[in-house]
This record gives C-alpha cells, sequence and structure tokens, in this order.
C-alpha cells in the first residue's frame, strides 16, 4: 500500500514529464500526397517494432523503431513498393516483424491449429452424443422400482404443506 | 465396463499436457528473435573505425579467420556486464573478437575501453545505424559468430557469461576450427 502511494505519483510524473518528449509524430515524415503518407501508415501499422513487441512500427516510441521507420520510409521515397519493403525487413529481421505471418510450414500449426482443435473437439462432441443417443433405455430392477416409488412418495409427502 | 474407470483419466491427462505445454512456454523468452541471418553471408558492408576515426574498415578483413562480431554499446548495461567475459575470450581463446558499435557515441565507446579492457582487435562505427538494420540488430548485446567464408554461424542475443561461452559458443566455434 504505501509502496503504491509512494510509487503513484512518481508514475504521474514520469508520465508527465516523459510523455509529450519522446513521442514522435508522423509530421516528422512528410509525403507529398496524402496516399503516401496513408500507405506509410498503413505499412508501419502492420510491421511490428522487436523492442516492444505488442506494438507495431507506426506506434512503438522505441528508439529502433524510430530507426526503421526512417528506413521505411527513406525506401518509400525512393519509390520502393510495399512488398519490396516488406521483403527487405523479413530478410534482415525474420518473419517476426510481420504482424501478418506467410503461412508455410513453419507457420501450419499457428495458421491450422485451431481449426484442427475444433475438429477434434466436434468430432468427439458429435461422438458422445451419438453414443448417448443409442444407448438402450434401461428398465430398473424390482428393487430400483420400488426405491423410486419411495422417494417419489417421500418427496409428495414433503411438498404437502406448500400446496 | 472396463473402459469407464479410465475414460476419466483423459481430462486429466489434457489437463496436464496443456500445463505441461504452458510451463514449457513460460521458459521461452520472447524477446529472443531468431535470426534468418544464420547460414548466410555477412552482408558486406563498410565502417569507420571507432579507434582510427576517418578509416573505412570493410567487412572483408573478417575473411580467412572465425570470428566473434560482438554488437555493443556504452549505453547498455547487459554490454558492460559480458565486458569482462569478452576480454577473457580475446585473451585466452585465440578467437578473434570484432567489436561492432552500435548507435553509441564514439567518446562514450572509448572511455569504456579504457576503463574496462578492450578485447576488441577491430572496431566498427555505426552511431547512426546505418549497417546494425542490415545485420539484423535489434538490440545491444548481439554477438554473430562468422566463419572464415563470411558466413554467419550463430547468432547470441543477450550477455556471454563463462557458462554461455561454454556451452553455447565454444562448440560452434570448434565445429568451425579445422583440428589439428
Amino acid at each position: 500500500m504505501s509502496l503504491r502511494l509512494l510509487l503513484t505519483p512518481a508514475l504521474l510524473a514520469a508520465l508527465l514529464a516523459g510523455g509529450p518528449a519522446a513521442a514522435f509524430t508522423f509530421q516528422d515524415f512528410p509525403f507529398d500526397t496524402p496516399a503516401q503518407e496513408r500507405d506509410f501508415r498503413d505499412l508501419t501499422s502492420k510491421l511490428r517494432c522487436l523492442v516492444c513487441q505488442n506494438e507495431s512500427l507506426a506506434a512503438s516510441q522505441s528508439d529502433l523503431a524510430q530507426d526503421l521507420r526512417k528506413e521505411v520510409y527513406a525506401m518509400m521515397r525512393a519509390g520502393k513498393s510495399q512488398a519490396e519493403i516488406r521483403d527487405f525487413l523479413v530478410e534482415r529481421y525474420g518473419d517476426f516483424v510481420l504482424y501478418d505471418p506467410p503461412v508455410k510450414p513453419a507457420t501450419y500449426l499457428l495458421w491450422f491449429g485451431p481449426f484442427v482443435l475444433i475438429g477434434v473437439g466436434g468430432f468427439l462432441l458429435l461422438r458422445a452424443l451419438r453414443r448417448q443417443g443409442r444407448a438402450p433405455e434401461q428398465t430398473p430392477s424390482p428393487d430400483e422400482q420400488a426405491r423410486i416409488e419411495q422417494l417419489l412418495a417421500a418427496a409428495d409427502d414433503r411438498q404437502e404443506p406448500l400446496k | 465396463m472396463a473402459s469407464s474407470s479410465t475414460r476419466y483419466l483423459v481430462p486429466l491427462g489434457a489437463f496436464l499436457a496443456l500445463a505441461a505445454l504452458l510451463f514449457y512456454g513460460l521458459g521461452l523468452d520472447p524477446s529472443k528473435v531468431p535470426s534468418p541471418l544464420v547460414d548466410k553471408p555477412l552482408p558486406a558492408f563498410a565502417l569507420e573505425s571507432l579507434k582510427e576515426p576517418g578509416t573505412m574498415i570493410s567487412s572483408e578483413v573478417l575473411k580467412g579467420k572465425v570470428s566473434l562480431v560482438n554488437v555493443w554499446a556504452s549505453w547498455c548495461p547487459s554490454c558492460r556486464q559480458e565486458h569482462a567475459e569478452l576480454v577473457r575470450i580475446a585473451r585466452g581463446s585465440g578467437v578473434q573478437v570484432v567489436g561492432f558499435n552500435w548507435k553509441d557515441d564514439r567518446a562514450a565507446a572509448l572511455e569504456m575501453l579504457r576503463r574496462f579492457g578492450d578485447p576488441y582487435a577491430l572496431i566498427f562505427y555505426d552511431p547512426d545505424n546505418r549497417v546494425g538494420i542490415d545485420l539484423g540488430v535489434y538490440g545491444a548485446p548481439e554477438t554473430f559468430i562468422v566463419d572464415g567464408d563470411g558466413i554467419i554461424r550463430h547468432k547470441r542475443i543477450g550477455p556471454i557469461d563463462g557458462k554461455v561461452w561454454e556451452q553455447e559458443i565454444l562448440p560452434v566455434i570448434k565445429k568451425l576450427t579445422p583440428k589439428g
């Protein structure tokens, strides 16, 4: 508790002091046409920052992300296509930089695993349901029948006062 | 039914398998991204020397010898942590240790070498991450083992200590060095 009390003002101060100063804006990367800028945003938001792995290259404030944004910007200005830029980064950093990994043997499990799981689960469920439907009705033995009647009678008696 | 008693073990088994998988996942470090450059040639580049300003060094100089190319910077605490081990490796193992000074300031980098020793036969100076991107560097320290033909044989992400040297780096170097 006391630690939290101590930390909160410190965190707030850090946020207030560090946030705006470190922020980057797309104004750092001027383009001739809005379409180019849209392409740049589009591409960098599909690329993953290697340092802050849950952030895209468009969102990350890390130093490396800024370097890579500059690189992507320079390549776009040089007229490279989105596919060329993507390939450039994949060659160096691996499929990991893509938020949308390609389908290939190494990623089969990632792409098809969920469907396999659903398939297996569905198959087991169907089998269980079918088996249940096929199970023969069992007639209770005389002993069980007597017990059932006894219990039902007792339940009826108990419910009487409620009526 | 004989199987009905074992049937209830199936969910337990499934749970244990899942738990084992997740436990294994806990041990993986997501910050380690495997490099696609392993077993590919080191991209050709030329950079200024850290120690001799104005002199360019080409990556060609690495050919003909197994090298440990260590990406480091003076601002990186883990680099300082592994520095003593690199000094030891350079002195004792006979492997050529090459520095790749990354996104650093020359004065600060040289000061670090003055204080903690200089294990590097030569040092490439890349303050603007010009070549770093070509090498797929995304943090420091990173260490590449490059063979005599200029092929990257291994990449270590994170600091090297005695254990990493013995168990991870040395076996790769031994495989690359002809016996005799």
